[in-house]
């Protein structure tokens, strides 16, 4: 399979039915895109596919051959969502944080607050209620 | 990951020729969004080790209107009936529907056509489509044709779709009156329904249609018939109790489902009167 | 005037969480690295019969109770749980075997017969007669004031189980060295697991654990870790390999810890005027197969029972029980949110028989300074009972709302709450913990057991020692907690990371600063060398406490809670909607304004998942739904707005006035729901408060 990751051509040799988690962590050594639950209930695995935030643990491999697979890796470190997630305490133990930066991305300047709660229906936290995380991206979309 | 990648066999085609070719001669589940797939793997609810993948046949994406008839792709996923122009016009209610499936990421693989063929007695858009008597388009090697989607499913689970058969797509007449829609999860959002219903009223007729209360989607034709015939609400809503079946299951109980479901059919009469 | 505590500094972390660049467990690699997989009991009570290993054995490593060296028993209060079974079943999901292989795939489909000889279980903590842990509470005289009361209100209330669904499962690597081995892991609690280490393997084997980041505890990695880490630590040292053990989701859910489920009992005696003159509470927690943490579980939640109020006649009498379910644990609040949110729904429904405003009853009866407690403890000047009460009250403009409200879909609940910091009683002399600071060429090093789950950790301690030597907060670094580096906090658990902990650091860091005589750490660094300061926790002199009888000062202090629940139902579908949640917490002052925030907001959600949507579905003695499709926490879309007002009543005995924080905020959702549900006329005493449950629900 030959995808692109992160702005990279790729050739990924794991099993067509390999799910496409596995193959960046495993294959790739990509360990930042997590598995919470293993059955697209908990949105830690959240990649985007060609743009739009996927569960990466549902998705065979064969389904992104020649498709544009970004992972929280693919933002780098200095991203106004990366910042704000720790200054506002968006983080806390931090598992759920890349798969919520990734759902992220898809919300615009100045989202509303439930632009962002829509948004983010796909991601589980457990640690912080949600309202810090409302709070680092209100602050890191703000225009 | 309980189950075995090594057992599981794939193959991608682009064009619904190429699929039913396949399909003719090998046994082979289609997938598309396949949001699905592994959970029922991993649980032992799904026995085929081998796929046929169709999530890249873009002929089947089109949502379109011909004459009267609304036309919806089979792999049209639920973030495409949420933006559709289209859909919004002339079948509001499926993309209700679509919004209340999961969250982004499952909004963004699963499609009409995998919610029909996946088959689930929950599944969202399918009182939807049995509220608006839609058609199933089905095409195999040997040519095309449709089933009504009321009677499509002939059992839990079980449908009247050969296993060369792809489904590639829905068509919905035009929907004269009121669209009404319903969903009761276990929670806000990223929830299975306990109940769901889709109903539709004009001048002349009721059409109510239930999910979560039998082993299939159901029409409650014995309610809309004593509606036409001039039954009182009160009446309706104790026949709607008495014609559906639900069960108790880990999520919900038959005695909930009962009421809720008459609750809201009253509610839905009451709103649309 | 402070210059780093109190400010909501950049925290230590750095960004790792934030890039994908933070290890957490299965995130770790190491060469010739195998896995592991458990097999478990399918029955809920029996002996094993026979195993039959029915596959090809080539490339695998296989481990049973024979393979252990030290002890098969996992050194907790008493030593009565195996890591792995040698005959005797007591649960469904109980370890019988352990295999490793490289290869995921054969691991996984290794089919290994186990049979078995059943015997019938028992499921109810109710008609069981295995008692765990009994525990008797006595004040005053109940059965004479019971007597002469004006109007007695009884009621039974109950919680179910709860499961953490740290979104993180339990995962370790185990990875042999020299003379023994490592475990790296997800955990709260290093020590208590090299305590385990130590009883499995036995004296000669070397033990060393390592946390790795770890991504949620909320209690249930505790104990728990001790008992995976165990499993992976043979496998590695059969195999002479590194090896991995992660749970999935289902494994985890059922076969790990959860809190106990309660039912407590409560008879009440009051005056016409709204006086508590008696309190008989009984309390019935649901221990499960095996001791674990059931009595300290039991005691937090019995000296809680009688919530924050006056009475000068109280008995609580609790006991665990034994049940064939896998054991119970550890989980934030610890007891308290059990028995806390019996008393408040029954306070409510006293309200409801003398027909007296609720809020005017908990006025009536609320401790004030000169009270004193069940436990007979004195109430001083870091009593807030009052405090958050009334504030919350006046906050929410409580009374007008809940009158404008009468006869809508819409209601407004209350609840006030406590929560002692810190190890019960004498439990933090027997912990004798220990900090370290290390004087090294950068700066400063903090080297304490305490973890970061998420809570902070290692940002308020770092604060806390800045603050104290007066250095900057950027030339503080905490160390990894790696047993052969850092020594022993005690657990991080119980609220007391920062309390006590804390506190330690503080004496650390001012015998360091009188030792630095003004110089810089890189000054002194460079003339005299690198030096360490050790101490270990002095709990406050005055704390007196009774372990036999159960009487005396049973927390060093307490902070207070009041949540006032606004919410609505829909009467079609019974579906409830918390539409805002207002928290006003008392706990000393924050260290870090929005990590306390974060506490608060996140175990208030927590708290609101348990009211209202969490449910475990017990069959057969084994969790049914243990899926996140099927037991669901909230999603942002089912999570009100909070408003968090955190008062300051600074605690002398805590760093810079902080008291404990972390489960006080788990103790008032539960209660202030049922409480709000209670004003819509549903006569509701169990949770979760499910549609369900609500729509079979009798009426007020």
């Amino acid at each position: 399979m030959r995808l692109t990751l992160n702005g990279e051509a790729r050739d990924a040799v794991s099993a067509p039915m390999s799910r496409l988690l596995d193959v960046l962590r495993e294959e790739f050594g990509l360990t930042g895109t997590k598995e919470g639950c293993g059955e697209g209930e908990c949105g830690a695995c959240t990649v985007l596919i060609d743009g739009a935030p996927v569960c990466s643990c549902l998705v065979p491999l064969a389904q992104v051959d020649g498709a544009n697979v970004q992972t929280i890796e693919g933002l780098g470190d200095d991203h106004p969502l990366q910042h704000e997630f720790m200054n506002e305490v968006g983080a806390q133990c931090g598992i759920c944080t890349p798969g919520m930066i990734m759902a992220a991305l898809s919300l615009g300047e100045n989202p509303t607050l439930d632009d962002i709660k829509v948004a983010l229906a796909g991601n589980l936290c457990r640690c912080t209620g949600y309202a810090a995380i409302y709070r680092a991206i209100m602050k890191a979309n703000a225009r | 990951m309980r189950t075995a990648i090594s057992t599981l066999d794939v193959r991608s085609v682009a064009t619904v020729q190429d699929a039913v070719a396949v399909m003719r001669d090998e046994a082979r589940v289609p997938i598309a969004g396949a949001t699905d797939l592994f959970v029922a793997l991993n649980f032992g609810t799904l026995a085929s080790r081998r796929f046929l993948d169709i999530w890249r046949i873009e002929e089947l994406r089109r949502i379109a209107v011909n004459g009267d008839v609304l036309m919806i792709g089979a792999l049209a996923t639920y973030t495409d009936l949420i933006r559709s122009p289209v859909i919004a016009a002339r079948l509001p209610m499926l993309a209700e529907a679509s919004r209340l499936v999961g969250g982004p990421q499952i909004q963004n693989r699963g499609t009409i056509g995998g919610n029909i063929a996946n088959a689930s007695p929950a599944g969202d858009s399918l009182p939807v489509l049995a509220a608006v008597d839609a058609t199933v388009v089905l095409r195999s090697a040997a040519g095309e044709r449709r089933a009504a989607f009321n009677g499509f499913y002939t059992g839990y689970r079980e449908s009247v779709r050969r296993a060369d058969e792809l489904i590639v797509a829905v068509e919905i007449p035009a929907v004269s009156g009121r669209q009404w829609f319903r969903k009761v999860g276990t929670r806000a959002a990223q929830a299975i329904s306990k109940v769901v219903i889709a109903g539709v009223r004009d001048d002349r007729t009721v059409r109510i249609a239930l999910g979560s209360v039998a082993p299939t989607v159901v029409r409650a034709r014995r309610t809309e018939e004593a509606l036409g015939a001039g039954a009182s609400i009160d009446e309706a809503v104790q026949l709607l109790r008495d014609e559906i079946v639900p069960i108790d299951d880990i999520r919900s109980t038959a005695g909930y489902r009962r009421l809720v479901s008459g609750n809201l059919v009253r509610r839905f009469l009451t709103d649309t009167q | 005037m402070t210059r780093w505590v109190g400010a909501s500094v950049p925290r230590k972390d750095g960004i790792g969480k934030a890039t994908g660049q933070a290890r957490y467990a299965d995130d770790l690699v190491f060469p010739g690295m195998l896995h592991g997989r458990t097999i478990r009991s399918t029955i809920p009570r029996g002996r094993v019969h026979s195993i039959r290993l029915d596959f090809d054995p080539a490339g695998f490593t296989t481990v049973d109770f024979r393979d252990i060296p030290g002890r098969n028993a996992c050194d907790l209060i008493e030593q009565d749980q195996p890591f792995l079974v040698e005959r005797d079943v007591r649960h469904v999901a109980e370890p019988i075997l352990l295999l490793a292989h490289e290869d995921r795939e054969r691991l996984l489909g290794a089919n290994v017969e186990v049979q078995y000889d059943t015997e019938p279980p028992v499921f109810d903590p109710l008609v069981s007669t295995g008692v765990l842990k009994a525990i008797d509470i006595l004040k005053g005289d109940v059965d004479a004031a019971l007597a002469t009361a004006d109007l007695v209100v009884e009621g039974t209330y109950r919680t179910g189980h709860q499961e953490h669904v740290y979104i993180e499962t339990n995962g370790v690597v185990a990875v042999p060295e020299e003379n023994g081995v490592v475990v790296y892991g997800s955990l709260q609690c290093p020590f208590y697991v090299i305590k385990g280490l130590k009883s499995l393997l036995g004296a000669n084997t070397h033990v060393r654990v390592v946390q790795t980041e770890t991504g949620g505890g909320f209690g249930g990695k505790e104990e728990y870790p001790s008992m995976i880490a165990g499993h992976a630590a043979l496998l590695a040292l059969k195999s002479g390999r590194p090896v991995k053990i992660i749970y999935d989701r289902v494994e985890d859910m059922v076969a790990t810890t959860k809190r106990h489920p309660s039912i407590v009992r409560h008879r009440t005696g009051v005056t016409r005027d709204g006086r508590l003159v008696a309190m008989d509470v009984e309390v019935v927690l649901d221990g499960g197969a095996y001791v674990t943490l059931s009595p300290v579980v039991l005691s937090r939640g019995c000296i809680h029972a009688a919530g924050p109020y006056r009475c000068e006649n109280t008995r609580i009498r609790g006991r665990a029980m034994f049940t064939n379910t896998p054991p119970n644990g550890a989980f934030r609040g610890f007891g308290a949110p059990q028995t806390e949110f019996a008393v408040e729904v029954h306070l409510e429904r006293i309200a409801e028989a003398l027909s007296l405003d609720s809020v005017t009853l908990r006025e009536i009866n609320a401790l004030v300074p000169g009270d004193t407690t069940a436990t007979g403890q004195l109430m001083r000047e870091d009593c807030s009972a009052r405090l958050v009460l009334d504030e919350a009250v006046r906050r929410t403009d409580f009374r007008a709302k809940r009158e404008s409200y009468r006869g809508t879909d819409r209601a407004v609940g209350l609840s006030l709450f406590y929560h002692g910091a810190g190890f019960t009683g004498g439990g933090e002399r027997t912990l004798n913990s220990k900090a370290r600071l290390d004087l090294t060429e950068r700066g400063v090093r903090i080297a304490v057991g305490s973890t970061e789950i998420g809570q902070g950790t290692r940002t308020m301690h770092a604060q806390i020692v800045a603050e104290t030597l007066g250095i900057p907060y950027e030339d503080i670094e905490v160390a990894q907690p790696d047993t052969a580096v850092v020594v022993d906090s005690g657990p991080t658990v119980a609220s007391r990371t920062c309390m006590v902990v804390g506190k330690i650091l503080e004496e650390c860091a001012l015998e360091m600063k009188a030792r630095l005589g003004g110089m810089s750490p890189a000054a002194y660094h460079a003339k005299h060398g690198a030096f360490s300061v050790l101490k270990k926790y002095e709990p406050p002199d005055w704390v007196e406490w009774d372990e036999h009888s159960y009487r005396g000062d049973a927390y060093a202090t307490f902070g207070w809670g009041c949540d006032v629940v606004e919410l609505e139902i829909d009467r079609d579908t019974f579906e409830v909607r918390p539409i805002a949640l207002t928290a006003v917490h008392e706990f000393g002052r924050p260290i870090h304004p929005a990590l306390a925030r974060g506490q608060i907001e996140g175990g208030t959600g927590q708290g609101l998942g348990y009211a209202l949507l969490e449910h475990v579905v017990m069959r057969d003695g084994a969790m049914a739904n243990a899926q996140l499709t099927n037991y669901v926490i909230p999603t942002s879309l089912d999570t009100p707005e909070f408003d968090v007002v955190m008062l300051e009543n600074p605690y002398p005995g805590g760093p810079f006035g902080a008291k404990g924080l972390g489960e006080l905020p788990m103790d008032g959702p539960a209660p202030a729901v049922v409480n709000a549900l209670r004003a819509l006329s549903l006569d509701v005493r169990q949770i979760p408060a499910t549609p369900e449950q609500l729509a079979e629900c009798d009426s007020l």
